[in-house]
């Protein structure tokens, strides 16, 4: 422990601790930029800069190691003179037209300038031209706006490990973007949106649907439904001034129906339905792997509703390819059911009946494109909106979001149990898993403190755990004393980690859960900007307390799943089923 | 009727595809050092006289790298040059000498003449034109170099009886085509 002075309060903290770290313990802010948690500081935006007494310079309060001893002045006026002049320069060389930027609302430079109250620009920078990268379905880049903070470098090459962006050039025409400040079609990229969630300003962000779904709302030949994520629950609030981890469930529902929706409902329904397929076909897989000894029944399986891990493995891991679960995700499963099933019943065509999706994701934008999702004859999932998106749509319908009612989902498209909640949850989608399989199993339910899976919970990058099953029932007497093994990984840098200790045979595992983005869906690309662990957590929180206020936690118990199948289905892996609610995958070359 | 094809492309050497089978046996070689992307692309650019994007790409693949870092090297050093190189490259000089005394039209009729921009090369891959800061010649400015030679007091007007020099061996053979 060190000992170190921070605008006269004194502070104890771990060696090694930098004077931005410091700060933080004490409650003491000092703005930052390119900062991000858990990653090592770049240095590069000077906005953090202060005074340490006896130091020749100004220092990067993100950058700076504590010593012992050391007075730190944040507020001196020389340290806010040279940081309001390190965000007059940015804005500057920025090419600001606030009033109409995407951005507008949540932006961090602009954050930056009002709190530092700058209301001129004296410097004539030299603006880049506007450029606008609009090749791939979830994302529209415009260099003009970027600032170079590189954070979007880190997190899509570190994070992610795909190594998208980098800085392309030298000097002051440096362009952060991909390969050769070119468009992002041309590299490899799977579309998770970490980019934008972690970019300060409007450089990068989701490929809008907005005006195309008003569109389709006004028009009357459309019968219009839309299905909400298990994650937006948990956000959404955040853009209208709720705290992270407020739920709000039932003011959405009542926001959908106002906007003119001619049905709300839930993709939890299609996540109870996703585990009922991918349940019945780990249990398959086992069974042909321990008892028919198959040498294709490949294990692990891997969970497949996350798109941007799915086209991680096209690119990464073709190898892999056959041990994805050949389930859809519930996005999917939702439109195909939507499509054929519910349109029958309502006496719509497929043609006439439109499916809109909001999604913490700006990857379900790219997987709805996907040219197998058209198992109902026309496109399963015709518009995917981010909870960001959502929440601008509301603000332009003039809707007072605190003040909305709570609203109940429509039956039967949006009735689900707690089952379905977590999938939003890194470690969800195998809690849920493993309630229906242990049941179907044993007859019994899982053995586990109030049906939660503990060790596969919170945010530990790659999280493991075991159940023992025993005294099955007599058609599944096979697996009988197996100890089933899963795994779960969250961001693909450390699913890369876990798939190479697999393929290495260094672990083993019959069943593995894979989220494309940290924590979860609850820190997609698409949600509340910004996200850190703190807020990450409190969204987890959320959503385990949305699946604990269920009547119904397990999937199998859900009576409008059992309902489908009763109707329309079959049973579960049936050869109608195959149809509609899998799919495969392909091999791709990497850009 | 036959005809001996001897203009810059016939000494461009052999086809894109063998020189992609040298560039493999270089990085089986290169590829597991540490440090080795930059000499590796340095290699990759003397095997094919500049940095196609096939090549590139096969680097950042053998390095385990992303394209998009690739190209930010690739970018970022002046050397490396991702069009390719003519077999003169011509290099006008603007230090401030030279660009006093008239530097910038030299450039601006070498550009007429070549038909190209600065960063290009003519379609017959005899020439690339660059611009230099600086040669050390400043007496004689303005200056500009063609490979290693270096001519002084450059007058635009001079400019396509300068080049001639260089197209010359190779005239003969052009005017025979049909
Ligand atoms: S990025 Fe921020 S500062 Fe720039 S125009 Fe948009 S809102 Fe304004
Ligand atoms: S969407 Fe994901 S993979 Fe693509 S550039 Fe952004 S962070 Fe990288
Ligand atoms: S695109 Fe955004 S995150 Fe990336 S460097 Fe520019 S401002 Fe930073
Ligand atoms: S936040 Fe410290 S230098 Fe950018
Ligand atoms: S300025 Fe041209 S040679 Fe010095």
């Amino acid at each position: 422990m060190i000992h170190v002075t921070i605008n006269g309060k004194a502070i104890e903290i771990a060696e090694g601790s930098t004077i931005l770290q410091a700060a933080k313990s004490a409650g003491i802010q000092i703005p930052t930029l390119c900062f991000l948690e858990k990653r090592e500081p770049l240095g590069a935006c000077r906005v953090c800069l202060v005074e340490v007494e006896g130091a020749r310079t100004l220092v990067a309060a993100c950058s700076t190691p504590c010593t012992e001893g050391q007075v730190v002045h944040v507020n001196s006026p020389k340290a806010r003179a040279a940081r309001k002049q390190v965000v007059e320069l940015l804005l500057s060389e920025h090419d600001g037209d606030c009033q109409i930027c995407e951005r507008n609302e949540d932006c961090e430079l602009r954050k930056l300038a009002s709190d530092m109250g700058i209301r001129t620009v004296t410097f004539g920078g030299a603006r880049a031209a506007p450029k606008r990268d609009a090749s791939t379905p979830g994302l529209v880049r415009d260099n003009a706006k970027c600032i170079k903070c590189r954070r979007c470098v880190t997190v899509c090459n570190q994070v992610q490990g795909i190594g998208a962006l980098f800085p392309q050039g030298r000097g002051f025409s440096t362009v952060i973007g991909p390969a050769f400040a070119g468009n992002l079609d041309g590299v490899t990229c799977v579309q998770c949106g970490q980019c934008a969630a972690v970019c300060p300003v409007g450089a990068i962000t989701e490929r809008s649907a907005i005006d195309d779904v008003w569109a389709t709302l006004d028009d009357p030949a459309k019968t219009v439904i839309v299905q909400t994520a298990p994650a937006i629950r948990a956000a959404l609030g955040e853009e209208f001034g709720y705290p992270p981890g407020t739920r709000v469930t039932g003011k959405m529902v009542s926001a959908l129906r106002q906007m003119g929706f001619n049905a709300v409902f839930d993709t939890n329904f299609a996540a109870d339905l996703t585990i009922m397929e991918e349940g019945t076909e780990l249990l398959t897989r086992l069974k042909r792997a321990l008892v028919d000894k198959d040498k294709t029944a490949a294990l692990p399986m891997f969970t497949s509703c996350s798109p941007g891990w799915i086209q991680y493995a096209e690119y990464y891991y073709p190898n892999f390819l056959d041990h994805l679960s050949t389930c859809k995700s519930p996005q999917q499963m939702f439109g195909a059911v939507a499509k054929t099933f519910y349109a029958q019943k309502i006496g719509v065509k497929p043609e006439d009946l439109v499916v809109v999706s909001v999604m913490p994701c700006t990857a379900k934008k790219f997987e709805a494109q996907r040219p197998e999702m058209n198992s109902s004859g026309v496109r399963d999932v015709d518009y995917v909106l981010t909870t960001r998106e959502l929440a601008r749509m509301i603000r332009q319908a003039n809707l007072a979001f605190a003040e909305l009612p709570d609203g109940e989902m429509d039956a039967p498209l949006g009735l689900s149990t707690g089952a379905a909640d977590i999938f939003a949850n890194t470690g969800g989608v195998m809690e849920a898993a493993l309630r229906t399989a242990y049941e179907i199993v044993t007859g019994r339910e899982l053995p586990a403190e109030n049906l939660h899976v503990k060790p596969i919970e919170g945010l530990e990058g790659i999280k493991e755990a075991s159940v023992k099953i025993e005294r099955t029932q007599p058609s599944w007497s096979f697996l009988e004393g197996v100890e089933l093994k899963v795994a779960v990984s969250h961001g693909l840098g450390n699913t890369r980690r876990l798939l190479e200790k697999i393929r290495t045979g260094e672990v083993h595992y019959h069943f593995v859960e894979v989220m494309t983005c940290p924590g979860g869906c609850i820190g997609g690309g698409g949600q509340p900007r910004l996200t850190d662990d703190a807020v990450r957590l409190k969204r987890i929180s959320a959503i385990y307390a949305e699946d604990e206020s269920k009547k119904l936690r397990k999937s199998h118990d859900n009576p409008a799943i059992q309902d489908l199948y009763k109707e329309f289905l079959g049973r579960p892996n049936s050869h109608k089923v195959h149809g509609l609610l899998h799919t495969e995958y392909t091999k791709k070359e990497r850009r | 009727m036959t005809t001996t094809c001897t203009c810059a492309c016939a000494e461009a050497g052999p086809d894109e595809k063998e020189l992609m089978g040298r560039l493999e046996e270089v990085l089986a070689e290169q590829k597991d050092k540490p440090g080795g992307l930059i000499p590796a692309l340095q290699t990759a650019q003397a095997i094919f006289g500049y940095l196609p994007e096939a090549a590139m790409r096969r680097v950042a693949q053998a390095f385990d790298k992303s394209y998009s870092e690739v190209a930010g090297v690739v970018s970022f050093y002046s050397f490396f040059s991702t069009v390719p190189r003519g077999k003169y490259l011509v290099r006008v000089c603007l230090g401030t000498a030279c660009y006093v005394r008239g530097g910038n039209e030299v450039l601006r009729a070498m550009k007429e003449k070549l038909g190209i921009d600065v960063g290009g090369t003519t379609p017959d891959r005899l020439f690339s034109l660059e611009v230099g800061r600086c040669f050390g010649a400043c007496g004689m400015a303005p200056v500009l170099m063609v490979n290693d030679d270096l001519h002084q007091r450059v007058k635009p007007a001079k400019i396509g009886e300068l080049l001639e020099k260089y197209r010359a061996p190779a005239a003969p053979a052009q005017e025979a085509r049909p």
